[in-house]
């Protein structure tokens, strides 16, 4: 049996020392109040995103290497139409949007049109390492490093590359969060517009396309 | 009072047709998955595909005509079902048939691409009058052998009544059409390929090529309402032709069974052919099916 260091005292699993008087707000120690019944407002809202959590639509469209680890999901070892999840090449009726890999800023104009041209709710996973820090091209004059401040990433599936069972994990954890309420990532995009597109132009300098647009 | 109750049972009979349909395509998808290996999505997901399609927050419209489009086509859908007997000598299963149904009938079927031509190139999308324009094409090809093989049912029956027809293969499967008039059922029965739209034939929307077809620019509530119109077509078609060749049907368990196997033909064929292009499409309609349909009028007549 452990003989415990003098003057140490063993922490319980939320981190409260052994002995200590246990705070009041300590919720693993103590119910916060009685289980409350879903209202009807939330009981809606569950079962609809339990319906979309159950059918998603991924948008056939691949931006870097990453896209090679797309293609194997719809085959039969890694098969993700056992999920309900299919894929198509059109953003109306796409739900799910994959960024594979590197984005380069031609490639960055093209995402944002078709992420503004699916329907909400809408949501967008990024995968590799390249869309979380930069990955291998961190020092790229072309692309850009972090994902999150010109799109609002829901998950993200790291490694270089992650193999499709990683992919499909990632979808798995997109279903959990979508049945909890918690993937609200084209929510913020609306609130919070401004802020993106401010940063969408500090690196597209050439938009091509009339003021409205954007 | 009567006209009251039949309203009601056909309605109850629409809601059926749509469930069966939807169930159907879930048990061809599975089905498709398992000749290729995989796992496959469950037999209800069509439901859910439904039901989240219906939960899409957003729907962007194109105009009045971009609305129009999957009503037309679900319209069909149901104008097919309500107007042949799904069951025959069992009243509410007898829908509102009447004197010369078939013809009805036949025009209801262009329905469905006339409402994707309509529909979808309100929506602008390039790909909207390619697909169109090859689902109307193909259709007109089609259309052939299959029109071919109903005059021949109907120039020895010697009415367009679908009821009438289905009555006069009464007494065991030695009457049905599908023996009895077998050339007439061959051509029917591969212009139905067409019909369904599953590979060889599925230039409308063919993938890699033209990927969604003319239903491109729809979203949300508009492809939930395709989705159900698609299923409704496809279980009346199946329905008008097992009352055709099949014998109709005298109980729904029956009526389920022969519907199933009637759709499990084109999937068959699906399941092993590549894709035609649209020209060899047409070529092939009006080929040996057509030959096929006039060697079936020929004996009739004579």
């Amino acid at each position: 049996m452990g003989v415990e260091e003098k003057g140490k005292v063993p922490l319980l699993p939320s981190g409260v020392p052994v002995g200590s008087k246990p705070h009041a707000t300590d919720s693993t120690l103590f119910a916060q109040g009685r289980p409350k019944p879903l209202s009807l407002d939330e009981s809606v809202a569950f079962i609809k995103n339990w319906f979309r959590a159950q059918s998603l639509n991924v948008m056939a469209y691949g931006t870097g290497c990453g896209s090679i680890e797309l293609g194997p999901l719809g085959t039969s070892r890694f098969d993700m139409e056992r999920f309900g999840i299919t894929g198509g090449p059109t953003p109306r009726q796409s739900s799910v949007l994959i960024i594979s890999g590197y984005l380069s800023v031609k490639t960055l104009k093209r995402v944002i049109r078709s992420y503004e041209q699916m329907p909400n709710p809408r949501w967008v996973v990024a995968l590799g390492s390249c869309t979380i820090n930069g990955g291998m091209y961190w020092d790229s004059y072309s692309t850009i490093k972090i994902l999150d401040q010109y799109l609002p990433v829901d998950v993200y599936v790291n490694g270089c590359m992650p193999r499709p069972e990683a992919l499909i994990a990632g979808f798995k954890d997109l279903m959990d969060m979508i049945k909890r309420g918690e993937a609200n990532g084209y929510i913020e995009y609306q609130n919070n517009l401004d802020w993106y597109r401010a940063n969408q132009r500090k690196v597209i300098k050439d938009w091509n396309l009339p003021e409205y647009s954007w | 009072m009567e006209l009251l109750l039949q309203i009601l049972w056909s309605s109850i009979g629409v809601l059926i047709a749509v469930a069966y349909g939807l169930l159907t395509g879930g048990i061809v998808r599975k089905l498709f998955a398992r000749i290729q290996g995989r796992v496959g999505p469950p037999v209800y997901q069509g439901f859910i595909d439904l039901g989240k399609n219906f939960f899409v927050r957003d729907n962007i419209s194109h105009g009045p005509m971009f609305y129009f489009g999957p009503a037309l086509r679900t319209a069909g859908g149901v104008g097919i079902f309500l107007f042949i007997p799904a069951i025959v000598g069992w009243a509410p299963g007898e829908n509102f048939s009447f004197a010369g149904d078939l013809l009805l009938v036949m025009y209801f079927m262009f329905f469905g691409s006339l409402g994707m031509a309509l529909g979808g190139s309100a929506g602008g999308h390039p790909h909207t009058p390619i697909g169109a324009g090859r689902g109307l094409s193909q259709m007109t090809a089609f259309e052939v052998p299959f029109i071919l093989a109903v005059i021949a049912l109907v120039a020895d029956t010697g009415s367009f009544s679908v009821h009438d027809l289905t009555l006069a293969q009464a007494g065991g499967f030695l009457e049905w059409n599908l023996l009895t008039h077998p050339f007439a059922a061959a051509a029917a029965f591969i212009a139905m390929l067409g019909m369904n739209g599953y590979a060889p034939f599925n230039v409308v929307g063919a993938p890699n090529e033209i990927p969604v077809g003319p239903m491109t620019e729809y979203q949300g509530g508009f492809i939930a309402t395709l989705g159900t119109g698609r299923a409704i077509f496809a279980i009346a078609k199946m329905i008008l032709f097992m009352d055709l060749f099949l014998g109709g049907a005298t109980s729904i368990l029956e009526a389920f069974i022969k519907v199933f196997v009637i759709y499990m033909w084109s999937v068959a064929v699906a399941a092993v052919f590549p894709r035609y292009r649209v020209d060899q499409s047409m070529r092939f309609f009006l080929g040996w099916p057509a030959l096929i349909g006039v060697v079936a009028v020929l004996l009739a007549l004579f």
